[in-house]
């Protein structure tokens, strides 16, 4: 039977609404419960105050939080650099032999190993190995291996995307090469690594594995990198299979969600002022 | 006249394939010297080992001689970026950088370390004056260069080159993305750049070699075939291949 072109053009439109509406649907029904489950709980006090600990999850997630800061923090500052000035590298003055061919395979393999097997990783190497203990630095440097070939990936590409004729230019003017990477490439491939970066953040917030290995899962306030941490993606896992406060797992899933939404505004915000400068600010 | 720049039986290869065969030609001080002939003749290739931006490209070799000022640039020890500095290049497609008007001016000085805004501010207006763009663009240096007209945009990059103050002027089909009218405005700008700088264009218009060189290099398969003075090979061409171009039998 053949279908008429106006038939199958109803029927693709069907189709593709019914996609798109699933989408939609998913993410309210899942944000929504959480919501409901969770928000009677969420107050000025939850969130600055100490959890107590116990079956009842007492208290607040002031220590989740700041332990949150702290990792995404110190796993930011090693990562970025690493990984941009891998990406640069790769993208800039690798030549094309098989060394560099060897790093690229390398880093494709790397970006596809279940997140648990850093997490292993990073705790014979990081906690026991380099001494490091169970402590917020492990957790971040586990997330740093973890990471290093999404941000390497997505910098490299951005800065491949820039025009050859870029590059063409600031050479021609009697720039050298790393006055064109620092002065046109990265200005121009900047919003694809931002976006990479936003990435990156987001995994870290919300992993989850790997940090329960290597980070000790201590409620208490960390003072230092050295400490043991629970960040709030571990606190929702302690809480949800060790207490019976369910609805204070979920509540603590409300102030992940809203974190990672704000970091994605941020950034955002951040790219589109940059892209806005780049355009000599019209 | 003093050759400016010289190049001796240079050859060049990308990979095995051979795009420049023996190529020997003078370009003279403070002329115009116009490369022409079909695309794929080399003529692009011959105009980019000027200034070694074919360096860039990966897998190729250069044989012979380049000579600025009876200096070969492609000699061990010389600085490549010292070489780009003295022989400015202007591209086919305007390609100003996502940055202001201004800034684009002042990246090539920028770059060789000049940061004082006076002095800056002095370099964008003379070069920006020189590209015969300064009218239309003094108050809106800040603009983006990305939102001028393609003409205004060669200008820009023409203004872009003039202010690293270099002593040749290479240009690669510059006008083959303007329209009749910037075309126009170009080529008197080269006539204007002329008294100050040396001038080697690229262009497959022979109605623009005409308009605009003193000297003409005909260009086929990577072979110089025929040099002189424009209005003789335009008058009597020494060559039946020459002769057959020009008067359109093809290309």
């Amino acid at each position: 039977m053949r279908l008429s072109p106006q038939l199958t053009q109803k029927l693709a439109w069907v189709v593709t609404w019914v996609a798109g509406i699933s989408t939609v649907l998913i993410l309210l029904v899942i944000v929504g419960y959480v919501v409901a489950r969770g928000i009677a709980m969420i107050n000025l006090e939850f969130l600055v105050t100490a959890p107590e600990g116990g079956l009842t999850a007492e208290g607040g997630i002031s220590t989740a939080i700041v332990s949150t800061i702290y990792l995404v923090g110190t796993t930011l500052i090693i990562l970025i650099p690493l990984g941009i000035g891998a990406a640069i590298y790769l993208a800039e003055y690798a030549p094309d032999n098989w060394l560099t061919r060897l790093i690229r395979y390398g880093i494709e393999l790397l970006a596809g190993v279940p997140s648990i097997v850093f997490g292993l990783f990073g705790f014979l190497i990081f906690v026991c190995m380099l001494g490091f203990g169970f402590s917020i630095l492990a957790g971040a440097l586990t997330l740093v291996c973890l990471l290093l070939p999404f941000i390497i990936r997505a910098s490299e590409e951005a800065m491949k995307m820039v025009p050859q004729s870029y590059r063409e230019a600031a050479l021609s003017l009697g720039a050298t090469r790393w006055q064109s990477v620092r002065h046109v490439l990265l200005p121009a491939a900047l919003p694809g690594i931002v976006t990479g970066i936003i990435l990156c953040i987001g995994r870290s917030v919300a992993e989850s594995a790997p940090l329960f290995v290597t980070m000790g899962g201590s409620h208490l306030m960390p003072t230092s990198l050295l400490d043991q941490g629970r960040p709030l993606s571990l606190h929702v896992f302690y809480i949800a299979t060790e207490t019976a406060a369910f609805d204070v797992a979920m509540a603590t899933a409300i102030v992940l969600i809203v974190i990672i939404l704000a970091i994605n505004g941020i950034t955002n915000w951040l790219s589109r002022r940059f892209q806005a400068k780049m355009r000599g600010g019209v | 006249m003093n050759p400016k720049m010289q190049t001796k039986g240079l050859d060049f290869y990308y990979g095995k394939l051979q795009a420049l065969k023996k190529v020997t030609l003078e370009i003279k001080e403070h002329q115009i010297t116009a490369i022409i002939g079909p695309s794929a003749c080399g003529k692009s290739t011959f105009l980019r080992t000027l200034n070694r931006m074919n360096d860039i490209i990966p897998r190729v070799r250069l044989e012979g001689e380049v000579l600025l000022d009876r200096q070969n640039i492609y000699a061990p020890g010389v600085d490549v970026v010292e070489v780009r500095k003295r022989i400015g290049m202007v591209f086919q497609q305007p390609n100003p950088f996502p940055k202001s008007i201004y800034d684009n001016v002042a990246f090539g000085p920028r770059m060789l370390g000049l940061n004082r805004r006076v002095s800056l501010d002095e370099v964008v207006e003379r070069s920006l004056r020189l590209a015969a763009l300064w009218d239309e663009v003094k108050d809106d240096l800040g603009k983006s260069g990305l939102v001028l007209s393609g003409g205004q945009q060669q200008r820009l990059c023409i203004a872009r080159v003039l202010a690293v103050e270099p002593e040749v002027i290479l240009m690669d089909e510059p006008c083959s993305a303007l329209d009749p009218l910037a075309t126009l405005k170009i080529e008197e700008l080269m006539q204007e750049l002329k008294k100050q700088y040396t001038i080697v264009i690229v262009t497959h218009n022979m109605q623009q070699a005409a308009r605009v060189s003193d000297w003409t290099g005909f260009f086929l398969l990577g072979e110089l075939v025929e040099y002189g003075k424009i209005s003789e090979i335009f008058s009597r061409p020494q060559d039946k291949r020459t002769e057959d171009y020009i008067t359109g039998r093809f290309g």
